[in-house]
């Protein structure tokens, strides 16, 4: 009932695999998106432009994969996985070093970042590689599963990007925990990886990353150094108020106080220049495309769509927490930016064709039904 | 079959459960949300006014704006001190990339000696960080020009324009005046002292000597401020705010500019001082002291080549002879002594005594001798004025005693400060016992009792001083303190100075003034007066007296020969003097070191500057 209902309601989006209300928001975000830029990179035209191109070119993306029916997805999840996979073995041996970090793979015309790959590739491995057997898995497949995803997660965190190896390590974890794992299970995994922490913390984590949680467990310790740009973003939320200083009035990002403004910071620029208000706006649409991505989720008909469709939802909420965690200064510095917001091409296209998925999955539930 | 049912139930149980779970996802999804917005409510909302004062603090600074300082002007309105505009490079070092290679590209460009750039690096050591030291000050057309088609490549340096004193009487005036010169860390100390700091935040020079220094609070104008909005490398990005500076009070001084140069043209190259006062008010009208300097040197930093010079010089030109100079006062304080000895009665105006041409103690081989070798016969008090006979006033002087003659001279403002309003003044010395019990450990002898009669011994005035006590003298008792301020003029207000006088001289007799006055005319006026030659045909009346004073210790049986005396020991001459009689306006007092008679050389000093302030000379050359 419920879906011809929404069926006739947009037959043309339909039509299109394009699911309407995910769409709007989308494009709302993707509106403050440019608006939030424009400020924050001290209203540079030729910026906006590029960043205007990227998400055309992101949307045209997502159009692209709704078209492709999940049950194709399901088909290219162990390909694309071993493929991942491969290419991050490659730049760990003979990758791009940048910053710090050896991430990027040249491959003549230009340099590709694998892990970006993974951010989608992990979700549906996990999701194809659970959803076989049925839900509720075996504790040897949650076993079997877990090692799947450490090997990626490892392998990013060795480059080192702790931010990405964070939302694709937790993409994974959400499939295994929305397929039904024990709940005595998952909180013994907790306490396990409570165990492993220092483990992490003395063998695993490059001397900055240590760093910047020390920082952020107390920042104002060294206010001109590491702490400088936790304490700056918050200045600058904080500054903001309730009603915010007004588009383009932002002092601290306009005066260049705030580091990495349209990137990483740019919810900083975002808070100060809107206030709370604009803030609790733009958590409303996070919270919306959330919803949406949950309902498709709920809305899917096998256990495969479901869990992917999940997945994806929650790895969007982790790269919004993460993000507005660590410019507000309730976590730690890492570099994941705001997603859909921040300036960007790479994050914005592996973002949108995740949304994509979510459409294809919310479009293509006769055909599935058919094929059954 | 069965396979396929089960299937069909496990996909009804693994919806429900997966509906179930992203139920507790969503959940806690929202939650985490809620903890977020909370989070930034308490940012925003509660912590607000805190990131508020901290963005402002990051964003806005105070920039302090010096206020111009007063100008200064003689009793005509003549500029005697104005601001002129200046630019200057500066630079931050902080703000410099590479600063030895900006130095290096920047004395290629300029065209900079080495010394300017070692002059940079000592003054950059004195500095605080972050603030701007100056490179080079006065830039010429030239290098202003060069400067600003380059200045882009130069972050951090910047040329700025701003006021710098400027005396353009150079030397004439200097000991007077005074200068301002860079605030060094003595000041600092002191401003902070006085809590004056912050009025001085962006002033960079302060009064260091004379009326500049005196009258700093009232020239100096109150800081002003602007709030500017800067970036995060401290680069000013609009103004916000200004609160002007106050500029200072303009003064116009008592001084007579040209009175003064003519004062300073008549010691020539002579060492010594002239003071004129104005007898009715305490103006003074000049107040010379040569040898000189351009105050100008001090104002944008004095080399230390040059500064050296200046110390070591034994002509010593840093010393203001008129406030500091401490000379015997010799025969110019005759009439004081006089008018002690009738004050106490153990003259009148009849008592002779017989000069042979020395004087001797009764008992004391030793002969204290009249300048007149032959002596001057019968003198009264009044021709022992008008003669300077020196007999007369050992014999007085040895009656009344050091104890009387000291108390008597104090209050004739000798042995202490006049009050005039500049801060480098000495009190001399005027003797008495106890001070010499206390600086040589000796009793006083009657031998020096006899010396302090002729103005000579241990005592010493300074020119300044001596014009107040001649003063006190033409005013009949009447205590003026000098002073070199006329009015200070505030917003186009006017305020006058005040007239300041001390505790008058009270005599018993009032007649014993007139017996002085008429004696010091006689001076002028008589053919056997002292001044007499040089005042003959003068068109004004004046009285005075003159001073011959020695300044080494002639023997017993030796002459005083002046050529045969190195100059450093030749007689200082003296000479005090008021204009017109009948009714005073000034006191000239001429204190010329090693320069002869005060007859000879500075009554005619003297004159010249009477001639001058009566408009003679212009007279005479209009009659031509």
């Amino acid at each position: 009932m419920q879906t011809n209902a929404e069926r006739q309601r947009h037959p043309i989006l339909q039509k299109l695999h394009i699911d309407g209300p995910l769409l709007l928001v989308l494009l709302c975000l993707s509106v403050l998106s440019l608006i939030s830029v424009y400020s924050a990179a001290g209203q540079d035209l030729a910026l906006i432009q590029r960043q205007a191109i990227r998400i055309g070119f992101a949307f045209f993306v997502m159009f692209v994969v709704a078209q492709i029916p999940p049950p194709t997805l399901q088909r290219f999840a162990l390909p694309l996985f071993t493929f991942g996979v491969a290419l991050l073995l490659a730049v760990l041996l003979v990758g791009v070093s940048a910053k710090g970090a050896q991430r990027w793979l040249d491959i003549g015309v230009t340099n590709i970042q694998p892990s970006e790959i993974m951010k989608l590739a992990v979700p549906m491995m996990l999701a194809w590689f659970i959803s076989e057997h049925g839900l509720p898995p075996s504790l040897k497949r949650v076993f079997a599963a877990f090692l799947l995803l450490l090997v990626p997660t490892l392998m990013i965190a060795r480059q080192p990007d702790l931010g990405t190896s964070l939302l694709i390590g937790s993409a994974g974890l959400f499939v295994i925990f929305l397929a039904g794992i024990s709940w005595r299970l998952i909180f013994f995994c907790i306490g396990a990886a409570a165990a492993f922490a220092p483990v992490l913390w003395i063998f695993l984590m490059h001397d900055y990353q240590r760093q910047r949680v020390l920082t952020f467990l107390n920042p104002e310790s060294d206010p001109l150094g590491a702490g400088y740009h936790i304490i700056q973003s918050k200045i600058a939320i904080g500054s903001g108020g309730l009603e915010g200083k007004g588009w383009l009035q932002g002092t601290q990002s306009q005066l260049e106080f705030l580091p990495e403004r349209h990137t990483d910071f740019i919810f900083s620029v975002f808070s100060e220049e809107f206030g709370l208000i604009g803030v609790a706006g733009l958590l409303i649409l996070y919270g919306f495309v959330i919803l949406r991505g949950f309902t498709i989720a709920i809305r899917a008909q096998s256990a495969f769509e479901k869990l992917l469709a999940g997945s994806l939802t929650l790895t969007f909420f982790v790269y919004v927490l993460v993000n507005i965690g660590m410019v507000s200064g309730l976590l730690p510095v890492v570099g994941v930016p705001l997603p859909l917001i921040s300036y960007g091409g790479t994050s914005m296209v592996t973002l949108l064709a995740g949304f994509g998925m979510l459409m294809s999955i919310a479009t293509h539930r006769r055909l599935v039904m058919r094929g059954q | 079959m069965l396979k396929k049912r089960a299937t069909i139930r496990d996909h009804n149980a693994e919806a429900s459960l997966f509906s179930r779970r992203v139920a507790v996802a969503l959940v806690l999804v929202y939650s985490t949300f809620g903890l977020l917005l909370y989070n930034m409510y308490q940012l925003q909302v509660v912590q607000h006014q805190g990131f508020q004062t901290r963005s402002n603090d990051n964003r806005i600074k105070i920039v302090p704006l010096a206020p111009n300082r007063g100008l200064i002007y003689d009793r005509n309105g003549i500029l005697l001190a104005e601001n002129r505009p200046v630019f200057s490079i500066e630079i931050t070092p902080e703000e410099v990339r590479n600063l030895d290679t900006t130095l290096a590209e920047l004395s290629q460009l300029l065209d900079l000696e080495a010394t300017v750039i070692s002059e940079f690096h000592q003054q950059r050591a004195r500095e605080r960080r972050f603030s701007q030291v100056t490179l080079l000050d006065n830039l010429n057309e030239k290098q202003l020009s060069k400067f600003a088609v380059h200045q882009h490549k130069f972050p951090g340096v910047s040329i700025e324009a701003r006021l710098i004193r400027y005396y353009p009487h150079d030397e004439i005036l200097t000991h007077a005046l005074g200068y301002v010169a860079k605030i060094n860390r003595n000041d600092v100390k002191k401003l902070e002292e006085s809590g004056q700091q912050a009025n001085y935040a962006a002033t960079r020079t302060i009064g260091k000597l004379g009326v500049e220094r005196f009258y700093e609070k009232v020239l100096h104008g109150t800081v002003g401020y602007q709030q500017i909005e800067v970036n995060n490398r401290g680069r000013k990005v609009r103004a916000l705010e200004v609160e002007p500076p106050v500029p200072g009070s303009d003064i116009y001084l008592e001084l007579d500019i040209n009175l003064q140069r003519k004062a300073v043209e008549i010691l020539g190259e002579k060492r010594g001082s002239i003071v004129v006062m104005d007898t009715r008010t305490g103006g003074v009208l000049a107040m010379a002291s040569t040898p000189s300097y351009d105050p100008n040197w001090f104002v944008n930093g004095i080399s230390f080549a040059r500064y050296q010079s200046l110390l070591a010089s034994t002509e010593s030109p840093l010393l203001n002879r008129a406030t500091q100079g401490g000379y015997p006062p010799a025969s110019t304080i005759k009439p004081q002594i006089a008018l002690l000895g009738l004050n106490e009665e153990l003259i009148t105006s009849k008592t002779r005594i017989w000069d042979p041409g020395w004087f001797e103690i009764r008992g004391v081989d030793h002969r204290y001798r009249d300048w007149l070798e032959w002596g001057h016969g019968w003198v009264n008090v009044s021709t022992a004025i008008t003669e300077s006979c020196d007999t007369f006033y050992y014999d007085l002087a040895l009656k009344l005693g050091i104890d009387k003659m000291s108390e008597f001279m104090f209050q004739f403002g000798f042995g202490e400060y006049t009050g005039i309003d500049i801060a480098e003044e000495s009190a001399a010395l005027m003797p008495t016992r106890g001070w010499k019990r206390s600086r040589f450990n000796l009793p006083w002898y009657a031998g020096e009792t006899v010396s302090v009669g002729i103005g000579q011994s241990y005592w010493t005035a300074t020119p300044l001083q001596l014009a107040a006590g001649t003063a006190i003298v033409v005013n009949r008792g009447t205590h003026l303190v000098p002073r070199l301020l006329k009015e200070t003029v505030t917003d186009q207000v006017s305020t006058p100075a005040l007239i300041e006088e001390k505790p008058p001289v009270t005599l018993n007799n009032p007649e014993y003034w007139d017996i002085v006055l008429d004696a010091m005319e006689d001076v002028v006026s008589t053919v056997k007066g002292t001044a007499h030659t040089a005042f003959r045909n003068a068109p004004y009346t004046s009285g005075g007296k003159t001073g011959t004073a020695q300044v080494k210790s002639i023997g017993q049986d030796e002459k005083y020969v002046a050529e045969d005396i190195e100059e450093r020991y030749r007689d200082n001459a003296m000479y005090v003097g008021y204009a017109p009689v009948e009714e005073p306006e000034i006191v000239v007092v001429i204190a010329m070191e090693n320069a002869g008679g005060g007859g000879s050389v500075a009554a005619p000093a003297a004159r010249d500057l009477m001639d001058f302030y009566f408009g003679v000379a212009a007279k005479e050359e209009e009659e031509q």
